[in-house]
């Protein structure tokens, strides 16, 4: 492998790994709070990039589709805590993946029903569409540097919500200690309701994002869940920081796994999650359970 | 686990007979849908198991569902076995092994862990199968020919005819189901109850939890096995659609719309899922949105299933032998999160 494909295998890891880390974040973020496993978490991947789809179809760019998709897809996740989600904090882990898995049937009926079965590309915008030449054959396209730098700026947007505003306070004082916070006197089914929402606006966002590189397919949101669920199951669950180390790890294992074995490409997050799992069954930075 | 009180029992010989006599007068297409619920019986009851009886909900059981339909293919295919009597133990055996293997790993994580991490070794299953051209990619694989049981050139049954692969997926159902009461109710069924009460009391008392949970992972993987077996032999075909976790979800639904920790629970789930899936898509091409409704509004409206519906007046307040009332069963479990 020359330096150049180097180069570009890992601007892709990279940039795969920031999109994985906005869902990752937002399910790690669900279940630290909420206490709330949510199969569904990756239907809001598939219903941003359908919008995204949609609503660049309908107004000729993609960033009036984003910034038109984002409220949207916070409302969206507002109702569905209200309707669903917000019946499921007192119970079993085990009616949290039954309920959540039912929303997954009724997302993707509702979306083949608007949109129908076909695969959809979305145009990547005017001014990104350019490429970086890198050698006389490689080259590597600005859009996808774009969702890195987009993707740094949500991850530092967070990080200045979490650590520097009331919301983040509460966000951090619900994920060590629910009941407290509660007791204390918070408005916690807001904060709930907000934190769902928010979560389910990340991940959107990462459906808008990469649907210009990644085409709209039915069912991809359940390729992305399954993915998450392997990058919060080696960074550990409840923890930002292990989504984000556990979403680089992943962005290069699979990059880097299809470069080297492309004949078990898809095999080799799974391989690497098994390994951490037999090193560090809590994930790298999940807290030993008691 | 409790004895079946006798209204019950008589229930359940009331639907057995049922069994027996519906392809005397059903269609040929009615007798191939019910050997299909009892595949999803066998499935959900093995899945039972797990999540009612030992607390380990897997939502990964589909890999060991869609390993014993490659198995008994490849078996046929490359190793030229058709006998049932070879095959069948073969990919039962199989499976078992391969749940010991998967559930080394996943019994290392618990609560919600456990779920992500079946869920993605699953994933893996699915994956290889999709990607490997030795196993017919995503086409899957053709199963020619059904398991012949001829002995010494008698052959008890025939399993190419319908009616017959029918009674003989029935005859696999009660014989699953007694073989699993049989396993709950001997010393080691009392060791899983008591994990599943209380972990921390059972490894206190000695046992080592994580060796009877593993045991109880290869079982339910054996019994799934068993499924997948006679669900690859009525299809004719195994594709990677038999791993996906579409397959795990829907035995986990019909576990809980059945009723958990019961066995026959499942039993009455698969029937009644099945039933309306059919219903469900002769009314619409997008049935699958009403089966997602179906599910959120069970898990809203009926939080212990449809035993809580139809038995629960005359099962759920029948006290035990000893005169004492059932025990509720914990709402969450410690240490979960």
């Amino acid at each position: 492998m020359d330096v150049s494909t180097f180069l570009v295998q890992s601007l892709n890891s990279v940039q795969y790994g920031f999109l994985l880390f906005l869902v990752a974040s937002g399910l790690t973020l669900i279940f630290g709070i909420l206490g709330v496993i949510n199969l569904a978490h990756g239907s809001f991947f598939m219903i941003g990039a359908y919008l995204a789809h949609w609503l660049t179809v309908k107004t000729g760019n993609l960033f009036i589709a984003i910034a038109l998709g984002l409220p949207l897809s916070f409302l969206l996740g507002l109702v569905v805590e209200r309707l669903a989600i917000g019946f499921l904090y007192a119970r079993d882990h085990l009616y949290q993946v039954l309920l959540t898995y039912g929303l997954i049937l009724v997302f993707n009926e509702l979306q083949r029903i608007l949109w129908g079965n076909d695969v959809h590309g979305v145009a990547t915008p005017a001014g990104l569409s350019a490429s970086i030449p890198l050698t006389e054959v490689q080259s590597y396209p600005v859009y996808r540097f774009f969702i890195s730098v987009a993707c740094i700026g949500v991850a530092g947007a967070m990080y200045l919500v979490i650590h520097g505003t009331k919301l983040g306070m509460l966000i951090r004082a619900g994920a060590s200690n629910r009941e407290m916070v509660e007791l204390l006197g918070f408005g916690v089914k807001r904060l709930y309701a907000v934190v769902f929402a928010l979560g389910a606006a990340l991940t959107a966002f990462a459906g808008m994002l990469s649907a210009p590189v990644n085409s709209v397919y039915p069912g991809m949101g359940e390729h992305i869940l399954i993915i998450s669920f392997v990058v919060v199951v080696i960074g550990g669950l409840g923890s930002i920081q292990g989504a984000f180390i556990g979403a680089m790890l992943i962005g290069f294992v699979d990059t880097f796994g299809k470069v080297f074995v492309p004949e078990a490409a898809s095999l080799s997050v799974y391989a690497f999650m098994a390994a951490v799992l037999l090193w560090r069954p809590q994930g790298l930075f999940g807290a030993r359970p008691a | 686990m409790r004895p079946l009180s006798r209204p019950l029992i008589g229930l359940l010989l009331a639907a057995l007979a049922l069994l027996v006599v519906f392809p005397q007068f059903a269609e040929r297409y009615y007798v191939q849908l019910g050997t299909k619920v009892m595949v999803m019986a066998i499935f959900a009851m093995s899945l039972d198991l797990l999540v009612g009886y030992t607390r380990l909900v897997s939502l990964g059981h589909a890999a060991f569902f869609g390993l014993a339909g490659y198995a008994l293919a490849v078996l046929q295919r490359d190793f030229g076995l058709v006998s049932l009597w070879t095959t069948l133990p073969l990919t039962v055996g199989l499976c078992a092994i391969a749940a010991l293997l998967v559930g080394a790993l996943a019994i290392r994580t618990s609560g919600i862990y456990f779920i992500m991490v079946t869920l993605a070794i699953a994933q893996m299953f699915y994956y290889f199968a999709n990607d490997t051209r030795a196993l017919g990619g995503s086409d899957g694989m053709f199963i020619g020919v059904k398991p012949s049981a001829e002995v010494f050139g008698w052959a008890p049954f025939d399993l190419k005819n319908r009616v017959t692969f029918y009674y003989f997926s029935l005859a696999a159902l009660v014989a699953s189901f007694l073989l699993a009461r049989m396993v709950l109710v001997s010393l080691f069924g009392r060791v899983i109850d008591a994990i599943r009460c209380n972990e921390p009391r059972a490894r206190a008392l000695g046992y080592s939890t994580w060796r009877y949970k593993l045991s109880m992972f290869a079982i339910a993987g054996a019994f799934a096995g068993l499924a997948g077996y006679i669900g690859a032999a009525q299809d004719g075909i195994v594709n990677p659609a038999f791993l996906s976790w579409h397959q795990s979800g829907q035995a986990l639904v019909i576990v809980i719309l059945g009723g958990m920790g019961t066995l026959y629970g499942p039993v009455a789930g698969a029937f009644a899922l099945i039933a309306l899936e059919d219903v469900a898509a002769s009314m619409t091409e997008h049935w699958l949105l009403l089966i997602g409704l179906f599910v959120v509004a069970i898990v809203l409206l009926l939080p212990r299933g449809l035993v809580s519906l139809s038995l629960g007046g005359m099962v759920g307040r029948v006290r035990r032998r000893d005169g004492r009332a059932p025990p509720p069963r914990p709402v969450r479990e410690a240490g979960d999160d």
